[in-house]
Order: structure tokens, then C-alpha cells, then sequence
């Protein structure tokens, strides 16, 4: 079981858990705004997008050159950007804060 | 079945030079046909404008047949976020559940109407209805509406034969001329009335500007839809077996979904204008001369999807442009999304079997090409569960 949070625009923070899924649908089964994931988590809307924090970015993994390419026209994205359908849900991201980007 | 073919139109020339070139009415379109190339130049918007005289960014050009600028879609950044920002929530709201209920009500009700038939034309019984009606949801007006609309045929501004009919646009635009004045005189929570009431940039919306936004509702997700729904339809015809793999697999819904918009790109592609001399793949373009983001070839693009001239159900990962992409992507998205959620989902559950028996299909001459993006009628019998 993972515990996550999520930080929306509005500053509010979310903290929710899971075993499995992407990081995309918990946002969206917990109806965290600004998170929509529009295409289902295939990696075309950007929809999806959040910063992890600095500090967790070694336990989320970098994105696949796919993801890369996406968020390099994204206008928001730096160098904490992901977009989240393409992170699993494991174990390995227990505790780990992601900021909804806009 | 071969009347159920997609074929990549443009795999030759976006292999060899990346770009196609063609011809619309004395004003020619550098059409970019790479993944990557289509992404970049979508994004650019200073070198690539969407401002344009209002109807040349299309393609065919529709300068002829009006002037009324469509809003948000021929209005480049930072403007163009300013009239995005006001819609973003209204388009959004298919992803609400009690909008979903109503969806599936319309839906479920075409198919067993379908169902009850003999023999259907899935153009013209079935996704031409289907969008109809479902476009009643979207601008919140009520249900019989929708019975006008059918009336108008699959095609408001073209006529058989004529790319771009003006006596048959200006039936639409003068509908919508009405439905304003009757929105200022009866103002009600319907779209018309939303955006009479809203301001941007702290000034109300023009008459003009509502007239813009509607246009773009109206036309965007006509053809568009109605090519998604009945291709999806011919599919099944060709692949027996899929209907039964959805329903005991109705997860993969969405990137069933995902990988037909993939597929069957139902608009063909989107111009620019290039505002200074500048290349594409390395071919000169110049300034006030036109380009085409070609999402339908992009969609195939080897470089970026394994398999590409395949339908693979469960495409997990599939940066498709089929919506278009960056700034301008597909407001119409979201709802346009839900129809085809919904419908595959009905389709499962209630249809057993599809049988395409006639095709004519809808063939668009893009210069050098020949695309398939439709059909002008498809006859077909379905089968109940
Ligand atoms: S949900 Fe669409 S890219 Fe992540």
C-alpha cells in the first residue's frame, strides 16, 4: 500500500492510498482537480501533468522518451514534470508529494 | 473485409521529404506529415499563426463562405487563453456523472432503435442521430432541437460533389443568428445564454464573438464525430471477434477508444499561417504562405507507433494527435471522448454481431493524395445480444 499526496493549485492537500492503478486514476478516483486524464493514460493529453517533489524524484523515476517529448512543449514543465498516468502505483513511491501543475 | 481498410495515405512521402504539398483554390498548403515535425510547428504559434482572415487556416480554405471568426480556434496566445479559460469548465462537463447518465439514455435509445431494424444505414440512422441529439447535452438546449439538426443531413456546409457550399453554411449561420436573438430575449442556463452573460478581458462578448464560439461547436464536432462513430462501426463488421473481446474485457474501453481516434484521425489535418520566412523539415516556407499540421499522418508515424496500419485495443502508450495538440487541442474533446466511451460500451452489452452489406466510402483529394475518412453511407445490419 502506497500513500500519496497530492498538492492542487488551490493548496489544497490531498493524501490518499493505493496498491495498484497509475498515479492518474487515484488522482481522478479522489477527484483531485486540475488532474483530469483525459485520454485514459495513454500519454496524449497531458492532462496529467505534476512536479514531484525534488526530493522524491529518485524513488519516481524518470519518464521513458515518449513522456519526454510530450512534456518538452508542455509551457509549464521543468525538470520535476511528469506526467503522472505514467507512473505506476507500487510500494516504491510510498509517501511521495506531487504538485498539480496550473 | 477491404471496404473496411484504413490505409496510411501518406507513409511514402513522409518517409522520403516529410512533406506533401498541395493545392486549395490557387492557395497552397505545405502539408508537415512527421510525428515530431506536427507537434513542433502545432506548438509554435509565433511562427505558425492560427489569426488568420478568418476560414484560411482551414483547409479547404472556407474564406469564401465566411467571415465570422471561430473562437477559440483562429485566435493565436495570449488572447487565445483568455477565451479558452472561459470555456474550459462548460466542455468539461461530460465528465460529469449525471451528464454521462444522459449520454448513455441517447445512445442506448439509437441502438435499440438501430436493433429493431432490418438493415441500417450507419451514416444516416445511427451516428448522424447520435451526435444530434448528444449535441443537445453539450449546449444545454432541449432534446427536439436536435430534430432540425438531423434534418440538415451529415453535411451543413458541403453539398455532393462541391467541396464548400456557401448557401448551405449560411443555413447554419443564420440558425445561429436566431438562437441568439432568442437568447437575448429569453436568457436561459443554455450555451447561447452562458456566453451572452460572460465577459473576457472584463468586456462582454460581442454578439460576433458568441457567434464564433458556436460555430466552431456546431462544425467541429459534426463530420468529425460521425466519421469516428460509423468507422468504429465498420471495424467490428471486419473483426468479428472484438465486440466479445470488449465485453468481457470492458476496461480497455479507453484505449480502445484512444487507439481508433488513433487509427481513423477523423480530421485529416489543420493549417497555419507562417508568419516570417522560416523551413519546415527543411523545405523553405514563406511568410503568408500556408502549412498543415496532418495529424492523420502523424498517427501513422512509424518513428513513434510499433505496428502502425494495425488496431491494437489495449495501445497502452499512444501520444496520438488525433485531437490535434498543444494550445489548440480539440475543445470538443472531452464529450467527444464520452460518445465513444459510451457507445462501445452499449455496443458490447447489446450488439452481437455487425455486417457491413454496402460501403460508399467518403475519399478526400488532398493533392499528391487520396485519404479515406469515412463513409457517405454505410449499410450494415446489427444483430441483437
Ligand atoms: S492522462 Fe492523458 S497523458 Fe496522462
Amino acid at each position: 500500500m502506497a500513500k500519496i499526496t497530492f498538492i492542487t493549485s488551490s493548496n489544497e492537500k490531498i493524501t490518499v492510498a493505493a496498491t495498484e492503478g497509475s498515479v492518474m486514476e487515484l488522482a481522478v478516483n479522489n477527484n483531485v482537480q486540475g488532474i483530469d486524464g483525459d485520454c485514459g493514460g495513454v500519454c496524449s493529453c497531458a492532462t496529467c501533468h505534476v512536479f514531484v517533489a525534488p526530493e522524491d524524484v529518485d524513488k519516481v523515476g524518470v519518464a521513458s522518451e515518449i513522456e519526454t517529448d510530450m512534456l518538452e512543449l508542455a509551457d509549464d514543465a521543468n525538470e520535476y514534470s511528469r506526467l503522472c498516468c505514467q507512473i505506476p502505483v507500487t510500494d516504491a513511491i510510498d509517501n511521495v508529494v506531487f504538485t498539480v501543475a496550473k | 473485409m477491404a471496404k473496411c481498410k484504413f490505409a496510411d495515405a501518406f507513409k511514402e512521402e513522409r518517409e522520403k521529404s516529410g512533406i506533401g504539398k498541395m493545392d486549395d483554390q490557387g492557395d497552397p498548403v505545405v502539408m508537415l506529415l512527421n510525428h515530431k515535425d506536427v507537434r513542433k510547428a502545432a506548438h509554435n504559434y509565433k511562427a505558425f499563426s492560427s489569426e488568420a482572415v478568418p476560414g484560411r487556416i482551414v483547409v479547404p480554405s472556407e474564406v469564401n463562405i465566411r467571415t465570422t471568426r471561430q473562437i477559440p480556434f483562429e485566435v493565436d496566445p495570449p488572447m487565445h487563453k483568455e477565451y479558452r479559460s472561459l470555456l474550459e469548465a462548460w466542455f468539461k462537463r461530460p465528465l460529469q456523472d449525471t451528464y454521462k447518465e444522459k449520454l448513455t439514455t441517447i445512445i442506448g435509445t439509437v441502438l435499440d432503435d438501430v436493433l429493431s431494424k432490418d438493415k441500417v444505414d450507419v451514416v444516416s440512422d445511427l451516428a448522424l442521430v447520435i451526435q444530434s441529439r448528444a449535441l443537445t447535452l453539450l449546449l444545454n438546449v432541449p432534446f427536439d432541437k436536435s430534430v432540425k439538426w438531423i434534418s440538415w443531413g451529415t453535411h451543413v456546409f458541403r453539398s455532393e460533389g462541391e467541396a464548400l457550399d456557401g448557401d448551405k453554411a449560411a443555413i447554419l449561420y443564420n440558425y445561429i443568428d436566431e438562437e441568439i436573438d432568442n437568447a437575448i430575449a429569453n436568457p436561459t442556463d443554455n450555451l447561447y445564454s452562458t456566453l451572452l452573460a460572460a465577459e473576457v478581458n472584463g468586456k462582454k462578448l460581442t454578439k460576433e464573438e458568441v457567434k464564433g464560439v458556436l460555430i466552431l461547436t456546431f462544425a467541429g464536432g459534426r463530420d468529425t464525430v460521425i466519421n469516428a462513430l460509423t468507422n468504429m462501426m465498420s471495424y467490428f463488421s471486419a473483426n468479428k471477434k472484438a465486440l466479445d473481446y470488449i465485453r468481457s474485457k470492458p476496461e480497455i474501453i479507453k484505449t480502445a477508444v484512444e487507439e481508433f481516434i488513433r487509427y481513423f484521425s477523423p480530421l485529416t489535418h489543420m493549417g497555419r499561417v507562417v508568419t516570417e520566412d522560416t523551413t519546415v523539415c527543411e523545405h523553405a516556407v514563406k511568410a503568408d504562405s500556408r502549412i498543415s499540421l496532418c495529424w492523420a499522418s502523424a498517427n501513422r508515424d512509424e518513428k513513434v507507433f510499433e505496428n502502425p496500419d494495425e488496431v491494437i485495443l489495449e495501445r497502452k502508450v499512444n501520444p496520438h494527435v488525433g485531437f490535434g495538440f498543444s494550445h489548440h487541442n480539440c475543445l470538443g474533446a472531452t464529450h467527444a471522448r464520452q460518445i465513444m466511451r459510451i457507445t462501445l460500451k452499449l455496443l458490447a452489452e447489446k450488439v452481437s454481431d455487425i455486417t457491413v452489406l454496402e460501403a460508399e466510402e467518403n475519399i478526400e483529394n488532398l493533392g499528391e493524395f487520396t485519404r479515406k475518412v469515412g463513409y457517405n453511407s454505410l449499410k450494415a445490419t446489427f444483430k441483437k445480444r
